[in-house]
C-alpha cells in the first residue's frame, strides 16, 4: 500500500491555480524527490501533505490527499496530521532555546512530562539525526550558536522526537556547504529504513544521488513521475529530458 | 544556458566522426594493400595505427572530463557513455587493419599468393559494417545499426567459407601451407573487425534507445 495517495489534486490561491490534476503515488519508506523550476507548484505540493497550505488565505484544493488511506482534508485533527507528517525547512530553524529543549518541545506539547522519557527520546533523536556524538555534551546550549548543518540535523531531530511516519523536506540542504550537505544526504538515506521521506530540492545531482522515485513538475502539473534511474537515464517526456539536461529552467 | 556542454559535446562528436574516418581509410589501405600487394598503402594502414591511438586517448580524456564537470544525464549520459565504449572497439579495429597490413608486408615476397574470393567479399563486407556503424552513430539511426548487427552473419559465413577453401588449399599443395596460414589469420581479423563493427552499432542503439542486447542496463 502506498504512504500517500494524491487523487486529482488542484489547488488554487484565490483565482490562480497553482497544481492541476496531480495525481501520484507515494511509496512507503522510500526517499521520493519533487524536481522542476522555481514555481512549478512543487513545494505548494509538500506542503499539501502536512496542510501547511491550510495558513494561507484564499488557498484552496479539490480532490483527494490520502495518508494511510485516509482522506487528510476530511475529518482529520490537524495537529495528529502534523505530528504524523514532520516538516523540515530550507532554512534551519531552531527555536531560541537549548538544544534539549528544542527537540523535547514536541514531546511535551503532546504531554509528555516525565523527565526519563524526555531524556531517552532527545538522545533516541539526536541520535536518529546522526548528531548525539556531537552535542551530547552541549545539551543545555543555545541551540543558535550551533553551525548551519548542526541546527538543521537538530531541527531534524526536533521532527522525529513526535515519532512521526513521514519526513517532508523542503530544500533541507540548499543553505549547507558540502560537507554538511553530504552529512544530511546520508542521514536522509539511513532514515528512509524507519520513514517515508519526499524531499524538495533543486539539485538534481542530490536527487539523481539520493531518491528512489522522483516526480518533474512543470507549470502545476506533474509532467513525470518514475524510479529516478529511469527519469535520470531515459525521461519518457521531452520536458523533463530539456529540464534535467539544462536546456531550460 | 548549457552553452559549454553543448559546444564540448559538438566537439566530441567530431573527434569520433574522425576517429570514425581514420579506421575507415585505415581498414581501406590494409585491403588496397592486400588486394593489389600494394606495400605503401600497407604502411599507411600500420601508421595510422598510431594516430588511432593518439585519437582514442584524446577522446577518453574528454569523456572523462565531461563526467567530472557537467555530471550528465538522459541523453547526455547515454552519448557520453557510448562514445567511451565504443573507442575500444574503434582502436580495436584499428590494430587489426594494422596486423592484416603487417602480415601483407610479410607476403610481399612470395611469388604465388593464392587467390581467395572469399577473402575480397569479406573485405568489401567488414568495410561496408564499418562504414555503417560510424554512419549509424553519426546519424543516430537504430535501423542501420540493426543492420549492422544483422550483417554479421553474413561475414561470419564467409569466414567459414573462406577457412574451407584454405584448408583444402593446404591439404592440395602444402608447399605454401605458411602463406595459407597468414590467409587464414587475415579472415580471422576480417571477422573480427566485423565483431567490432556490431559492438559499436549495440551502443548505437543503446545511445538512442537505452537498451543494450535488448536489455535495460540502466
Amino acid at each position: 500500500m502506498y504512504k500517500f495517495q494524491i487523487e486529482n489534486l488542484n489547488l488554487f490561491y484565490g483565482s490562480f491555480q497553482a497544481l492541476f490534476d496531480v495525481d501520484l503515488n507515494i511509496e512507503d519508506r522510500c526517499i521520493t524527490a519533487f524536481i522542476g523550476p522555481s514555481g512549478c507548484g512543487k513545494s505548494t505540493l509538500l506542503k499539501t501533505l502536512n496542510r501547511m497550505n491550510d495558513l494561507v488565505e484564499g488557498c484552496r484544493i479539490t480532490g483527494k490527499v490520502l495518508l494511510d488511506g485516509e482522506d487528510i482534508y476530511y475529518n482529520t485533527d490537524v495537529n495528529l496530521l502534523r505530528k504524523k507528517v514532520g516538516m523540515v525547512f530550507q532554512k534551519p530553524n531552531p527555536f531560541p532555546m537549548s538544544v534539549y529543549d528544542n527537540v523535547a518541545y514536541g514531546p511535551r506539547t503532546h504531554g509528555i512530562r516525565s523527565k526519563a522519557q524526555l531524556d531517552e527520546i532527545v538522545e533516541d533523536s539526536l541520535r536518529r539525526a546522526a548528531i548525539w556524538d556531537e552535542l551530547k555534551d552541549r545539551l543545555r546550549r543555545n541551540a543558535l550558536g550551533l553551525s548551519g548543518g548542526q541546527q538543521q540535523r537538530l531541527c531534524i531531530a526536533r521532527a522525529l522526537a513526535v515519532n512521526p511516519d513521514v519526513l517532508l523536506m523542503d530544500e533541507p540542504t540548499s543553505a549547507l556547504d558540502p560537507i554538511s550537505t553530504t552529512k544530511i544526504e546520508d542521514l536522509v538515506q539511513e532514515l528512509k529504513q524507519d520513514y517515508t521521506i519526499i524531499i524538495v530540492t533543486h539539485n538534481m545531482q542530490q536527487a539523481t544521488r539520493i531518491s528512489d522515485n522522483t516526480a518533474f513538475f512543470l507549470l502545476g502539473k506533474v509532467i513525470e513521475y518514475g524510479p529516478t534511474e529511469n527519469l535520470f537515464s531515459m525521461p519518457r517526456d521531452k520536458r523533463t529530458e530539456d529540464y534535467i539536461t539544462g536546456r531550460f529552467g | 544556458m548549457r552553452n559549454k556542454f553543448d559546444v564540448e559535446l559538438e566537439a566530441l562528436n567530431t573527434d569520433l566522426i574522425e576517429m570514425g574516418s581514420m579506421i575507415e581509410t585505415a581498414i581501406a589501405s590494409s585491403i588496397t594493400a592486400l588486394i593489389q600487394r600494394d606495400l605503401h598503402s600497407a604502411e599507411r594502414a600500420i601508421e595510422y595505427d598510431n594516430e588511432i591511438d593518439e585519437m582514442e586517448r584524446r577522446i577518453e580524456r574528454r569523456c572523462l572530463k565531461l563526467l567530472l564537470q557537467q555530471q550528465p544525464v538522459a541523453t547526455d549520459l547515454r552519448t557520453i557513455s557510448t562514445a567511451l565504449k565504443i573507442i575500444t572497439d574503434m582502436e580495436r579495429i584499428g590494430d587489426q587493419a594494422a596486423d592484416i597490413s603487417e602480415i601483407v608486408t610479410r607476403l610481399a615476397g612470395e611469388k604465388d599468393l593464392l587467390e581467395i574470393k572469399n577473402l575480397k567479399k569479406m573485405a568489401e563486407a567488414t568495410i561496408k559494417m564499418v562504414n555503417q556503424s560510424i554512419d549509424a552513430f553519426v546519424a543516430k539511426d537504430p535501423v542501420l545499426s540493426n543492420e549492422v548487427i544483422a550483417y554479421d552473419d553474413v561475414v561470419d559465413d564467409l569466414f567459414n567459407q573462406s577457412k574451407t577453401e584454405l584448408i583444402h588449399a593446404i591439404q592440395t599443395d602444402s608447399r605454401y601451407g605458411e602463406q595459407f596460414v597468414d590467409l587464414l589469420m587475415i579472415a580471422k581479423y576480417f571477422e573480427r573487425i566485423g565483431d567490432h563493427a556490431v559492438n559499436i552499432a549495440e551502443w548505437v542503439v543503446f545511445s538512442i534507445t537505452g537498451q543494450h542486447k535488448n536489455q535495460k542496463i540502466l
